[in-house]
C-alpha cells in the first residue's frame, strides 16, 4: 500500500501539475497486473485494462449504456427500496447500511432493471451494481429480478441478467435465501414458454446468486477472468486446508469445466449478444 | 453414554440416577416412589431449561449429536423403504439419501440430508454436506416420482452444500440452481420438513415445496451464525450474537407468516429425548398436509407452489 501511494502520484510531471488540479483517481492501479494507468485511458477502453485485459467492475448504468441501444432503456421498479424488517444489527445497523448505500447510489438497490433494445431487438435486462452493498441479493433484488423475468414472459421478450454479486444479503436472513427459489421458479415458467434467458456473469459472481438464476442461463456467458463460484475461495481454503489451484473459479477455469458456454470481452459483448438473441428468436 | 449440551448438563445427573434406579429395581426391591419423585424433578427442570432457550442454544439443539437424522425418521414414520443410489453421472453421494417408501400404505418418494452418528459415519456422510452429485441424484429421484405420480417428502438437515474444489469443478452452484428451478415445476405434491439444520442454499436445493414445515428446534438461515460473524464482525467466535441477529429459529420464521406453514412440536427436551414420539408427531402432520395437497390438480400444485414463493419478499415502493 505504501508503495502504491508513493508511485501513484509522481507520474504527473511538475509542469502539468501546476497547470491542472490533479483530482483523485487520475491514475488507477490495475488489480490484476499492478500497472499504473491513466484512468481516462481505462475508461476509453470500456473499463478494461489496456495492458492485461482485466475487466474492471462497472456500474449498472455504465453497463446498460454499453449493451443497450442508445436511448432505448426504460427503467422498471426504480423506486423499490429495502426494508429492515428483522431490525438486523451487526457492527452496524442494517437500516443505516441501507441509508448510506441509497445516498451513495442516489436511490434504488443492488440491481437496475428495465426494458430496451439490442440492435433493435426488444429485451428485458437486469444489471447488478456491485457498488451497492456488494451487489447482495435481498428482497428488493429478488423481487426486481422476478418481475423482470415475468415481464419477459408476458411480453415474450428475451431476458438478460448481468450478475455481479457476493451472494445473498445476510441482513435479510431467511428472506434473502428465498429470493433464490423465487427467481428460479420464475425462470421455470420462462423456459416452459420458450423464451431465451441469457446469464452474463461478471466479476465477481458468487454464493446465492450463482446458485440460482445466474447459473440457469440458456447460455451462461462470462466476462474474462471473472471470479465465479458457489463458495468463496477463502471458505474453501479454510475447509480443505489446501492451496487452491491456479486460476480456480475464474471464467477460463469454468469454461474448461463446462460451466459456462463462452467468454466474451466487454468490447464485443453487445454484438455477440445481438447475434445470439437474433438466432434464438429466429429474427 | 448419552451426550449433553452445556445447558442440558443439569439434567445429566438426574437422568443418570433415574437410569440406575430403574436398572436396580426388581420385584423385591421397590424404588418406584423414589423414581416418581426424581421423574417429577427432571420434568420440571427440563421445562425450566427449555422454556428459556436462546437462539444460539436452539441452534445447538438443531445440531445435537443425538438428534434423529433422516434415516431414523424414515424407519419410524414410513414402511417399505428402499434406497436408490447415484446421479448416473459421477457417483453416489452418501450425504443425501433418496428412495421410495409408503406412508400409511400410500407410495411416497423420500429425499433427505443424512449425517453420521460416529466419527466414521460422519466422515462417510461428509457431515451432511452434499456435493453436486447429491443434488443431481435428488433431482433424478424427484422427477422419477413425478413420472409415476408419487408425492415427494424431503427432510432437510445440513450445515450447507460442501465447499470443496471438486464440488466447484462439478458445478455445485449449477446443481443447486437447477433443483430450485425444476422443483418449482414438479406436478406432484412436495412436502418439506426442516428437521435440524437448514443451512442456506444447500438446504433450499431440496426445499422448494408446496408445504414447508419446521420442527420446533430446527433452524433455517441464509448463512450459519459462525459464517455470518466471520463476515460481518470479522470474528468467527460471535455465533451467539449472529444467531440472535439472524432470527433463524422455527418460532422466528413462523412469525414472518409466509415462509413456513407449520411448526411441528417436539417432545419435552427435544426430539433426541424421545425419537419415537418425535416421529409420531411428524407422521401426524405429514399425513394431514398430504391429504390437503391431494385435493389439488397438477396445475394447481405447480401454481400454489409458485405463488407461495412468489409472495416471499418485504420491500418498500
Ligand atoms: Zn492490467
Amino acid at each position: 500500500m505504501a508503495w502504491f501511494n508513493r508511485r501513484s502520484k509522481p507520474p504527473i510531471s511538475a509542469k502539468e501539475s501546476k497547470k491542472v488540479q490533479v483530482p483523485e483517481g487520475v491514475w488507477t492501479k490495475c488489480k490484476n497486473c499492478d500497472e499504473i494507468i491513466y484512468s481516462k485511458e481505462i475508461e476509453r477502453n470500456l473499463n478494461v485494462c489496456p495492458k492485461c485485459d482485466y475487466h474492471f467492475r462497472i456500474s449498472a448504468r455504465n453497463r446498460i449504456s454499453l449493451v443497450l441501444d442508445e436511448g432505448s432503456f426504460v427503467e422498471m421498479d426504480a423506486g423499490m427500496e429495502s426494508v429492515d424488517f428483522l431490525e438486523f444489527k451487526d457492527s452496524k445497523k442494517y437500516k443505516d447500511r441501507i441509508k448510506t448505500a441509497v445516498a451513495k447510489a442516489n436511490g434504488g438497490d443492488a440491481i437496475v432493471c428495465g426494458e430496451g433494445t439490442i440492435e433493435g431487438l426488444p429485451v428485458v435486462v437486469g444489471v447488478f451494481d456491485f457498488g451497492f452493498m456488494g451487489g447482495s441479493m435481498g428482497s428488493v433484488v429478488g423481487e426486481k429480478i422476478t418481475r423482470a423475468i415475468e415481464r419477459g414472459h408476458e411480453m415474450k421478450k428475451p431476458v438478460l441478467i448481468f450478475s455481479s454479486s457476493g451472494g445473498a444479503r445476510m441482513q435479510e436472513s431467511i428472506l434473502s435465501l428465498m429470493q433464490m427459489a423465487k427467481s428460479s421458479a420464475a425462470l421455470a415458467k420462462l423456459k416452459a414458454a420458450g423464451i431465451p434467458f441469457l446469464s452474463i456473469l461478471t466479476d465477481p459472481t458468487t454464493g446465492g446468486v450463482t446458485a440460482s438464476f445466474a447459473m440457469l442461463g440458456d447460455l451462461n456467458i462470462a466476462e474474462p477472468k471473472a471470479l465465479i463460484g458457489f463458495a468463496g475461495p477463502r471458505v474453501i481454503e479454510q475447509t480443505i486446508r489446501q492451496k487452491l489451484p491456479e486460476g480456480f473459479q475464474r471464467s477460463e477455469y469454468l469454461l474448461e469445466h463446462g460451466m459456462v458456454d463462452m467468454i466474451v470481452r466487454r468490447p464485443e459483448m453487445k454484438a455477440r449478444l445481438s447475434q445470439i438473441l437474433h438466432i434464438l428468436t429466429k429474427s | 453414554m448419552r451426550s449433553y449440551l452445556d445447558f442440558e448438563r443439569p439434567l445429566a445427573d438426574l437422568e443418570q440416577k433415574l437410569h440406575e434406579l430403574r436398572e436396580y429395581s426388581t420385584d423385591s426391591v421397590d424404588f418406584s416412589g423414589e423414581i416418581k419423585k426424581l421423574e417429577k424433578k427432571a420434568t420440571k427442570l427440563r421445562e425450566e431449561i427449555f422454556s428459556n432457550l436462546t437462539r444460539w442454544q436452539r441452534t445447538q439443539l438443531a445440531r445435537h449429536p443425538e438428534r434423529p437424522h433422516t434415516l431414523d425418521y424414515i424407519e419410524k414414520v414410513f414402511t417399505d423403504w428402499f434406497e436408490l443410489h447415484g446421479d448416473r453421472n459421477f457417483r453416489d453421494d452418501p450425504a443425501l439419501v433418496c428412495g421410495f417408501a409408503r406412508l400409511d400404505g400410500e407410495p411416497v418418494a423420500i429425499i433427505g440430508h443424512q449425517k453420521g452418528r460416529d466419527t466414521k459415519a460422519k466422515v462417510h456422510r461428509n457431515f451432511g454436506m452434499p456435493n453436486p452429485e447429491g443434488y443431481r441424484k435428488a433431482l433424478r429421484v424427484m422427477q422419477m416420482a413425478e413420472q409415476f405420480d408419487i408425492p415427494v417428502f424431503t427432510f432437510v438437515d445440513t450445515p450447507g452444500a460442501y465447499p470443496g474444489i471438486g464440488a466447484e469443478e462439478r458445478g455445485q452452484a449449477e446443481a443447486i440452481a437447477r433443483n430450485l428451478r425444476e422443483m418449482a415445476a414438479l406436478t406432484v405434491p412436495v412436502i418439506v420438513t426442516i428437521t435440524g439444520e437448514g443451512g442456506s442454499g444447500g438446504a433450499l436445493a431440496i426445499a422448494v415445496g408446496n408445504k414447508v414445515l419446521m420442527m420446533q428446534y430446527s433452524v433455517y438461515s441464509v448463512i450459519s451464525p459462525e459464517g455470518c460473524t466471520a463476515i460481518l464482525w470479522s470474528d468467527g467466535t460471535r455465533g451467539p450474537e449472529a444467531a440472535e441477529a439472524l432470527k433463524l429459529t422455527a418460532a422466528d420464521i413462523n412469525e414472518l407468516k409466509f415462509v413456513i406453514d407449520e411448526v411441528i412440536p417436539e417432545p419435552a427436551g427435544g426430539a433426541h429425548n424421545d425419537p419415537a414420539a418425535a416421529a409420531e408427531m411428524i407422521k401426524a402432520v405429514l399425513k394431514n398436509q398430504l391429504a390437503e395437497l391431494q385435493k389439488l390438480t397438477k396445475d394447481e400444485l405447480v401454481e400454489q407452489r409458485y405463488q407461495k414463493f412468489r409472495a416471499m419478499s418485504m420491500v418498500e415502493e
